[in-house]
């Protein structure tokens, strides 16, 4: 076969391809018609990554390596990515309203979120240090540029300002890291850590300590939080409906990929500082979520503790624990994806509002969307039987068989905690007096909204698809 | 040899104070020139471990372009540097505790490590006995690193693409050359002969 450079198959990389070289005609297109043909980028984006998904799934099975086991394509990648381009998809058709508007015409905007993706999907597959970096680098410079494409609104671009320079700084945490890490290891394959930290030694605990930071900041678990809730709220609202799903995904994904082949020698080391996070992300997730009065910023609260929900499933560092990462990370982005349908949707007299007052009487004027928002937050909520119960079921039961009694009790009572102000959302929908009727939403958000809300109310019904197919990925990985 | 490690120290002393300087100094121009003081001297380590190859690229890049590039921003924007450095010493203390445990703690790992024999052996690619390592790198970058490459281009494109759409603006009402009109104009469109009586000049100027 001729598919191949410099000695190595294309064809593990054959969806990253067809995205990065899609985007770059994309950009020519833009570039020579200039911002009338938005809408047009914009709809080639999703196609793109419809065909990127399709791709991912065309690929034959097994495990498939490419450039000297710095690509890896396995069943764990191949769930993690067609999530990611699920995220991707679904923000790009978010957008389209967005860009819709005259003065927000941008065509760039489909493009950067384009190779973002691709960025994600490099990062989702790394075998190795430095693909990971990279990965991590493509993903996160676009998302700096996309946080602050307002660029006339003082809130965006503080937004961009300040997750460019957080984000840098936890760049250089994680390459510091990796430096140790190669340093104390000679080598920066994750197979190749695996086997020389058998035994594990000082300096190289004190890489893996830097490398988890980097990685912590980037799912925005605490005490690396600190950035999210001024960027969520300052960000275009479709640019944080795409922060909280797509690279959330990427980033966790990463994160159990690194620890679990890299470091399985040294289980016992990440495992005290997996625990640490995901406590104190939970509970801040809880707590913090309860004073707030923008949606916004109330759903960065909410991705923090979901996070903290997720890293569960990694402490366990067991193979059910694993699952129950992805089927936690699965359902948190139909949970989000949805919630985000509705606050995009909201708008009066043509001005999109976004604290939670306004969501008063929404029962009355829009009965369906309160509905299924009322349904969206039962479920974030953890509320049996809808799918937020079972992602938290699965991870709380994989900490308890690894003995993490401590952690799935604390877990248990921040969710909680953190259900009180997801209901107090849906008082002020059910209970308050309506402050005067919401434009009718768009036709995708609408359409997002069913599926997702539909998927959340139905998941009981039948389950086994994405449990089986988790259970498949997870495997992959041991 | 006493040299190398003396040229060591000289170099890293001499690295470590310029750095200093470059947060220290009062005036920004200072702080570019001293940033090239550190730049050259981190060449020079380079230069002893006998990667000349990174040692020249720090200069050419660094030297020679970035801390050009600073000197020139400094200079053209009115920056007030001394505003904001008002927070300084307020934040030293804190940073001055951080920095002092790290360090205690990294020269701890520092002090037990010793060099395991399989890293060594197990070095990826090892640098070829008989080659510059300009060489080195030019033979496996392009081929066994092709994909890390690529990856660094497209980094690089999402980097412009950024920096395009956060400072490009297209100001309505400023007047621009189009060579298709220029072009476009023919003896009808961009003359006119009139005739002027003697004594009474126009009665309004063309166009």
């Amino acid at each position: 076969m001729g598919f191949e450079i410099a000695g190595y198959s294309l064809l593990p990389v054959v969806p990253e391809l067809v995205l990065a070289v899609g985007a770059m005609a994309l950009l020519m297109i833009g570039a020579y018609r200039g911002d009338r043909v938005t809408g047009l980028v914009t709809g080639l984006a999703v196609f793109l990554v419809v065909i990127a998904a399709a791709l991912v799934l065309w690929l034959p099975p097994g495990r498939l390596v490419t450039f000297n086991g710095s690509f890896i394509v396995d069943d764990f990648a191949r769930f993690m990515k067609i999530l990611t381009l699920t995220g991707s998809a679904v923000t790009l058709l978010f957008s389209r309203g967005f860009v819709a508007a005259a003065t927000r015409r941008m065509f760039e905007f489909a493009i950067l979120i384009l190779l973002s993706t691709v960025g994600m999907m490099v990062l989702i597959s790394a075998g190795d240090l430095i693909s990971l970096y990279l990965g991590l680098e493509l993903m996160s410079l676009a998302l700096y540029v996309v946080a602050a494409s307002q660029r006339d609104n003082l809130k965006s671009t503080e937004a961009g300002l300040k997750y460019f320079v957080l984000g840098a700084l936890s760049s250089g945490m994680l390459l510091y890291g990796a430096s140790l890490i190669y340093g104390f290891t000679g080598t920066v394959s994750f197979a190749g850590i695996a086997a020389a930290a058998k035994s594990g030694s000082l300096g190289l605990v004190f890489g893996l300590v830097f490398l988890l930071a980097g990685l912590c900041f980037k799912v925005s678990a605490v005490p690396f939080h600190m950035w999210t809730p001024d960027v969520y709220e300052g960000a275009p609202t479709p640019v944080t409906a795409f922060f909280a799903s797509a690279p959330k995904v990427a980033a966790l994904a990463v994160f159990v990929r690194a620890t679990m082949t890299a470091f399985p020698g040294i289980t016992q080391e990440w495992q005290q500082i997996v625990v640490f996070v995901a406590i104190a992300s939970m509970a801040l997730g809880a707590f913090a979520g309860i004073g707030q009065r923008n949606i916004k910023r109330l759903m960065a609260y909410s991705s923090i503790g979901h996070m903290g929900f997720a890293l569960v499933g990694l402490a366990a560092g067991t193979p059910e624990g694993t699952q129950g990462v992805l089927v936690y990370i699965a359902i948190y982005l139909t949970m989000t994806l949805g919630a985000f349908a509705v606050i995009l949707a909201l708008s009066r007299h043509g001005e999109a509002v976004e604290t939670i007052s306004d969501f008063a009487g929404l029962s009355r004027t829009n009965p369906l969307l309160a509905f299924f928002m009322a349904m969206l937050l039962f479920s974030l909520a953890g509320v049996p039987p809808l799918a937020g119960f079972f992602a938290k079921f699965y991870v709380f039961l994989a900490a308890m068989k690894a003995g993490l009694f401590t952690l799935a009790v604390l877990g248990v009572l921040s969710s909680v905690i953190g259900a009180y102000y997801y209901l107090v959302i849906i008082k002020v929908m059910y209970f308050d007096e309506p402050i005067g009727a919401m434009e009718p939403a768009r036709g995708e958000l609408r359409a997002v909204l069913a599926v997702t809300g539909l998927f959340n109310m139905l998941f009981f019904v039948y389950p086994a698809p994405l449990i089986d197919v988790a259970t498949l990925a997870a495997k992959s990985l041991f | 040899m006493i040299f190398p490690a003396l040229f060591f120290y000289l170099f890293a002393v001499l690295c470590v104070g310029s750095a200093f300087m470059v947060i220290a100094a009062r005036n920004p121009v200072h702080s570019v020139l001293f940033l090239i003081l550190a730049f050259v001297n981190a060449s020079g380590l380079f230069l002893l471990m006998g990667a000349e190859f990174l040692a020249m690229i720090l200069v050419v890049v660094y030297v020679g372009a970035v801390a050009v590039l600073f000197l020139f921003v400094v200079m053209m924007l009115d920056v007030d540097f001394a505003e904001l450095k008002q927070g300084f010493l307020q934040y030293l203390p804190v940073g001055a505790l951080v920095a002092a445990i790290l360090l205690a703690e990294l020269m701890m790992v520092g002090g037990a490590w010793v060099i395991n024999p399989a890293v060594v052996k197990a070095v990826v690619a090892p640098i070829p006995g008989n080659v510059t390592n300009t060489e080195a790198l030019g033979l496996v970058l392009y081929t066994r690193y092709i994909h890390y490459f690529q990856l660094a281009g497209i980094v690089l494109l999402v980097a412009m693409i950024g920096a395009i759409v956060l400072t490009l603006r297209h100001k309505p009402n400023i007047k621009r050359q189009s060579i298709p009109d220029q072009v476009a104009r023919t003896k009808a469109t961009a003359m006119e002969v009139r005739k002027v009586a003697s004594g009474q000049g126009l009665k309004e100027t063309a166009q």
